[in-house]
């Protein structure tokens, strides 16, 4: 499970550099990156240099007035610089704590790639792509790589903080180790998969830190409209001059709108609370997702987690603990139930696997058979071509046994098994195969040489309260989707009992990769996990690929995003964080746009109001002064960036609700709210500028 | 409001609605191609006029070859108009005798009446040849209808392929719509309004005798045409008896109906609607008030047939008609009162503020006909803007000002409203927590790059040409009426030029240099650069795959939306314009109540 690291808003440790960094980025070419905060500075320049023009008393309005506007526009600057400083000071620390990994270590090359061969000790920086090292019991992994000889316990929790070992070894789907974890028992022969500062971490640790964070096509879209929006009041102010001298000199009274007057209009009209906290949020969602354990690999991935509508999900792991547990024997006709039970215990003994222990620990339950010592028995394991395992005894062992064949396995391949020795499979067996499966259950057939004596039916333990999340994710507009080589019956009734939507029974990889493509052609974006180097093309299809990080380099590399915690229920939260981070940028676009309306309930009378007196009738706020007026409406716009940092970095609240609903409250919150508060807000600090005789 | 009022305007609505929903099915129809096997004496016309012009109906045209046609086609009509202008003194069907119209007026009026925006700074009976008025201008106002419905079908076209790289043949869709809808609509308007007792014919001006005969005096003139002064310097005036007036004939009912139906709006006579040959009866305004506003209506529901989803169209239709109803509520209320300051004098204001208005039609029906000619881009009067109450003339120019985007004009208000709409999908997707999409289309950097240069090009026009015409002098020197009056004056000329409506606030004389220059680029800018990127995004769109609509889709149908939808149309319009309205009207208001 992801373990929240839960990081403050704002830790003093990073508020200080955030500071700083905040007056490094005032240079124009840091600003030119932000379009309308650019559009800021170039006011904020402007005003300084009328400020000086006012103090030497040349200037078009009160020396005092022109300075406070002044200050207070490269106050609105800095905000902005302090979210997005903070955001990537944030990021920063927890690619840091993964940086810890990366320290130096020695790495034993061989010289020839198999054990045994010679090797001499070079530092692990110094590895390139294709070097084969050896590593030993308690010895770190010194790179990514893949495991071409040995089997090995490694420990891998530096990275996923899952304490308990995982075993790594030559060829499948265990075949990739990451630089940095420690092997605990044994020794691996690994080849070298990346050159050094191009290991799969280094290229995610300089994602998070920013320093390759290219915008995304969302945040590109959405800059155009603001740049859009920008200009638009660009010439609503700028037409605002020679309106303002036509009037005066048409009405005969008052004074034109002074240029620091405009500027100051200008910013306030222009979306600098979205524009100064867009990268702070873009930052800010990358950072969730390392909180969740999962790395993007660019934040294009993190927003189409937002557009995901179809999650592919593999049944065993993720919707059902991954092992099967006997649950009944249902005996052919004519065979006692004690009979069939035996058998399968003999045929489970040597069977390891979790569901062959299940069956043991059944018959003993029922029927108190306890484990024998088999003599001259031979165990025959599962291989993917019989689909069968059982047991070969080929003297009695006491009485009652001659020489016997005992299989268990798929009906099919018990069947298949049968008939091959010219026996019938019996009917009532082929209809209770069919009723277990119906019920959700896999059957295993029994079968001692050409007698068929029942079924062991395993059930599949669907996980608590996964249930709920698919009805969740339903609510969302998200169709769940399960995975699953098992057969259809099987797979429906788990499909029921779970609350998927769908399901794709008796998958084959490449039935994965044509469903996906499938589910695109018809309009909908998909998103899946995976871990095995088959799942690599299913992953590069996949609009959002979550590779699990105990999966293979393959896997990885198909992937746009992998889950340190090798989680696959992790995709939800995925999905989650991603529209979280488009919902804060909505919310807060339009929230900076629906302010603009109090913001020229202030302004516009307090520039018109000497040339047309009845124009003081639109300033709803009776604010003190107009020169009160343009300063509060321009102290409001930048506390207001200040003031909204935290939701910046934290995100608008995500519920799983219909997007109807959703649209309702955030625009009631965000577009009504919005309109509404900057009125008393403005008007607060018209009263404090005044009790301060300020203005 | 009084009850009658309320009567009149919903039964508007209603027949509106009856009508437009036929239509929105036939527009469909005829522009997906059924038409043709349907109404197969339309199909042969149209086939025809294929083989006649050499256009291979099949062929599928890339946006921007769309978008040159267009352009091309207009601009040839821009010359062949101007032309027809200038050589209308040697060309037939001239009985009043009209010289060549000046250079200047002539290139305003030729791209007026291309770019469907049909502003006139000349009188029509006192400068154009019935030849003019019919080859020119007539024509112009089918073609330029048909030019603004292809781009809406184009438009449409974008949200409803798949992964295609075609958007329609523009010369396809040119004559469907002239042959397909505006033909037959302008022959049926027209014998009605015949009906009615709009005149119809070639004749010349009638000499007709007054049945009061008046007497009235004017300076004398001498050989030279000068006054003749006398000996003290003064001039002479001379004492005259007018017997007979000079009535002025031509093919009226013909240009009226197409000036209607293709929201045009240039009227034969210089009273426009307002004049007894255009409009004689109540009956014939009502009938014209309705064909303003049928196309537009009706393409809100070809949206929906074409893109599958009905409720997608109502939606647009719902958002216009409420935004038409509160604007039309404000002004019929501000025109049900007098000027304060004439009742102070003592008279009566029962009829509410009749300054400027046909008694004929009264305050009330020339407030309802002033809302629904600017809602829609028409531009068609039947009483003075000018001399409308503030908040009166403040409603018909801020309907320009949002873009003409209530009905707006035929095919500009709907691909007007949709821009509007991918606009409001694009920051409402992002608060329910998806990257936008709108009837299947994902709407990414290049369509916002594209709607952005849409939503810029009027303001910069409306605002910076205003700018410039008030710190000109000469420009300043049109103005009837100073301060903030004079201000609206300007404001609205350039408002109405850019977004191709045409009405006017007359006090303006426009007839200019300066005017006709200004006004003439505004008018071609504010067309063309919305129509370009408008089938750029068309283009785009039809690119890309529709995606499923899902729960997890933002509902684009619905109260929710439409509530969205007039909230960003009105924010944005009020957000651009209310500085400039601020030192107009809305300050002209409050000087008037105060």
């Amino acid at each position: 499970m992801s373990k929240s690291q839960a990081l403050p808003l704002f830790d003093p440790k990073l508020v200080k550099p955030a500071l700083l960094e905040s007056l490094r980025k005032l240079s124009p070419r840091a600003q030119w990156r932000n379009p309308v905060m650019f559009v800021v500075w170039i006011g904020s320049v402007l005003t300084t240099i009328l400020a000086v023009q006012a103090s030497s008393g040349r200037g078009d309005a009160s020396a005092g007035f022109v300075w406070a506007i002044t200050i207070w526009l490269w106050f609105t600057i800095l905000f902005a610089n302090f979210a997005e400083a903070i955001a990537e000071g944030r990021g920063r620390a927890q690619a840091e704590a993964l940086r810890g990994l990366r320290r130096t270590t020695w790495a034993k090359l061989l010289r020839e790639p198999h054990y045994g061969a010679q090797w001499q000790l070079r530092e692990s920086n110094e590895l390139r792509m294709g070097d084969v090292v050896i590593v030993s019991t308690g010895e770190t992994i010194p790179g990514d790589g893949e495991v071409i000889e040995g089997v090995a316990s490694v420990d891998e929790s530096a990275i996923t903080g899952e304490s308990a070992p995982v075993i790594r070894e030559a060829g499948g789907d265990f075949c990739s180790v990451t630089g940095g974890t420690r092997v605990l028992s044994d020794w691996l022969v690994v080849r070298i998969t990346a050159n050094p500062g191009d290991a799969f971490l280094d290229r995610m640790i300089a994602m998070v830190e920013g320093a390759k964070r290219g915008k995304t096509p969302n945040e590109i879209a959405l800059t155009i409209l603001l740049v859009a929006m920008t200009m638009i009041f660009l010439f609503a102010c700028a037409s605002l001059l020679p309106f303002s001298l036509y009037s005066v000199s048409s009405a005969g009274q008052g004074l034109p709108i002074s240029v620091t007057a405009l500027v100051a209009l200008l910013v306030c009209l222009i979306p600098t609370t979205i524009a100064g906290l867009l990268s702070a949020i873009g930052v800010a969602g990358m950072s969730r997702m390392m909180q969740a354990n999962v790395i993007a690999t660019s934040g294009r991935a993190v927003e189409a987690a937002g557009d995901v509508d179809v999650l592919l999900l593999d049944k065993t792991g993720t919707i059902t603990l991954g092992n099967r547990q006997a649950s009944a024997f249902i005996p052919a006709q004519g065979v006692s139930e004690r009979e069939l039970a035996d058998a399968a215990q003999l045929a489970s003994l040597s069977d390891e696997t979790p569901e062959g222990r299940s069956i043991v620990v059944l018959a003993k339950d029922k029927f108190n058979l306890r484990g024998r010592e088999l003599h001259d028995a031979s165990f025959v394991p599962f291989t993917a071509q019989t689909r069968m395992s059982g047991v070969d005894i080929t003297k009695g062992d006491a009485q009652q046994h001659g020489q016997r064949h005992i299989r268990k396995g798929a009906a099919e391949a018990v069947r298949g098994w049968v008939q091959d020795q010219g026996a019938a499979f019996p009917s009532d067996v082929l209809r209770n195969v069919e009723a277990v499966a119906k019920r959700g259950s896999t059957p295993l057939v029994v079968a001692d040489g050409k007698r068929v004596l029942g079924v062991i039916e395993l059930k599949d333990i669907v996980k608590g309260g996964i249930a709920e999340r698919f009805a969740a994710l339903r609510r969302m507009g998200i169709k769940t989707v399960m995975i699953t080589g098992d057969n259809k019956l099987t797979a429906a009734a788990i499909a029921a009992e779970a609350g998927v939507d769908d399901y794709l029974a008796e998958a084959r990889p490449e039935d994965k990769l044509k469903l996906i493509r499938d589910y695109q052609a018809e309009g909908h974006l998909v998103a899946m996990t995976g871990d095995g180097t088959n799942d690599a093309p299913a992953l590069a299809q996949a609009d959002v690929a979550v590779a699990m990080n105990s999966g293979t380099q393959a896997a990885k590399e198909a992937g746009n995003m992998v889950d340190l915690d090798s989680n696959p229920t992790k995709l939800i939260e995925i999905v989650e964080t991603g529209k979280q981070m488009l919902m804060t940028r909505g919310a807060l676009t339009t929230f900076s746009v629906a302010n603009d309306v109090a913001k020229y309930f202030a302004i516009l009378p307090a520039v018109f109001v000497g040339t047309y007196p009845q124009l003081a009738r639109l300033d709803v706020m009776q604010l003190s002064s107009p020169t009160s007026a343009i300063l509060s409406a321009v102290i409001f716009n930048a506390l207001i960036i200040v003031a909204l940092i935290p939701l910046a970095l934290r995100g608008v609240r995500y519920r799983p609700l219909g997007a109807a609903v959703l649209l309702r409250r955030n625009l009631l919150i965000y577009g009504l709210g919005g309109v509404v508060l900057p009125f008393p807000c403005i008007k607060l600090i018209d009263l404090t500028l005044h009790a301060m005789g300020v203005a | 409001m009084n009850h009658s009022s309320i009567v009149q305007v919903l039964l508007y609505l209603f027949v509106l609605l009856v009508l437009a929903w036929p239509l929105g099915r036939y527009l469909a129809d005829l522009f997906e191609g059924r038409w043709a096997t349907r109404w197969p004496r339309l199909g042969r016309l149209a086939g025809h006029a294929y083989r006649l012009c050499g256009i291979q109906p099949e062929e599928e045209m890339s946006w921007w070859r769309y978008a040159l046609a267009l352009l091309v086609f207009n601009a040839i009509g821009v010359l062949v108009v101007y032309a027809i202008q200038r050589m209308q003194a040697w060309l037939p069907l001239n009985p009043a005798g009209m010289a060549a119209i000046e250079p200047g007026s002539a290139f305003n009026t030729a791209i007026s009446f291309v770019t469907n925006t049909n502003w006139q700074g000349y009188s029509g009976e006192a400068a154009m040849s019935h030849l003019t008025q019919m080859l020119a201008l007539a024509v112009q106002n089918f073609l330029s209808a048909a030019t603004g419905l292809a781009v809406a079908i184009a438009l449409i076209r974008g949200f409803v392929r798949r992964s295609a790289q075609g958007i329609g043949n523009a010369w396809v869709d040119l004559v469907r719509g002239t042959v397909g809808v505006l033909l037959p609509l302008s022959v049926v308007v027209a014998v009605f309004l015949v009906a009615q007792g709009v005149v119809q014919n070639f004749s010349g001006p009638q000499e007709v005798s007054l049945i009061q005969p008046f007497e009235y005096s004017q300076p004398k003139l001498g050989t030279d045409g000068q006054p003749l002064k006398d000996a003290g310097g003064q001039v002479i005036n001379e004492t005259l008896m007018a017997k007979t007036q000079s009535i002025p004939m031509g093919p009226v009912a013909s240009q009226e109906a197409i000036k209607m139906v293709g929201t045009n709006g240039g009227g034969f006579f210089n009273a426009n609607s307002a004049h007894p040959f255009e409009n004689p009866t109540p009956l014939s305004n009502y009938v014209q008030m309705l064909a303003i506003f049928l196309i537009p209506a009706a393409l809100c529901f070809t949206l929906g047939h074409m893109v599958g989803n009905i409720r997608q169209g109502v939606t647009i239709l719902a958002a216009m008609s409420l935004i038409f109803l509160a604007l039309l509520a404000l002004t019929i209320w501000a025109e049900g009162h007098a000027n304060p300051m004439l009742t102070a004098l003592g008279m009566d204001g029962a009829g509410g503020n009749l300054e400027g208005k046909e008694l004929r039609f009264g305050s009330l029906q020339s407030a309802i006909f002033a809302v629904i000619t600017t809602a829609a881009s028409c531009g068609a009067v039947n009483a003075m803007h000018d001399s409308f109450m503030p908040l009166g003339g403040l409603v018909p120019m801020l309907q320009i000002q949002l873009g003409e985007v209530v009905f707006g004009g035929v095919g500009a208000g709907l691909y007007g409203m949709l821009i509007f709409a991918i606009e409001a999908v694009f920051i409402a997707g992002l608060m329910i927590g998806r990257t936008p999409e709108y009837l299947g289309k994902k709407i990414e950097s290049f369509e916002m790059k594209m709607v952005s240069i849409a939503i810029l090009a009027t303001p910069l026009l409306i605002l910076g040409g205003t700018a410039v015409a008030v710190m000109m002098p000469d420009a300043l020197a049109s103005l009837a009426n100073p301060a903030a009056h004079g201000f609206s004056e300007i404001l609205y000329a350039f408002s109405s030029a850019t977004n191709n409506n045409g009405s006017a606030f007359a006090g303006l004389s426009a007839n200019t240099p300066f005017y006709n220059l200004a006004l003439g680029l505004a008018m071609w800018f504010g067309r063309f650069t919305v129509i370009i990127p408008v089938l750029a995004i068309a283009g785009q769109l039809a690119a890309k795959p529709r995606l499923a609509e899902t729960p997890g889709t933002l509902p684009t149908h619905g109260p929710l939306f439409v509530v969205l939808l007039i909230g960003v149309v009105l924010l944005v319009g009020a957000l651009t314009y209310l500085p400039a309205l601020a030192l107009g009207p809305i300050v002209e208001h409050l000087q008037l109540f105060h």
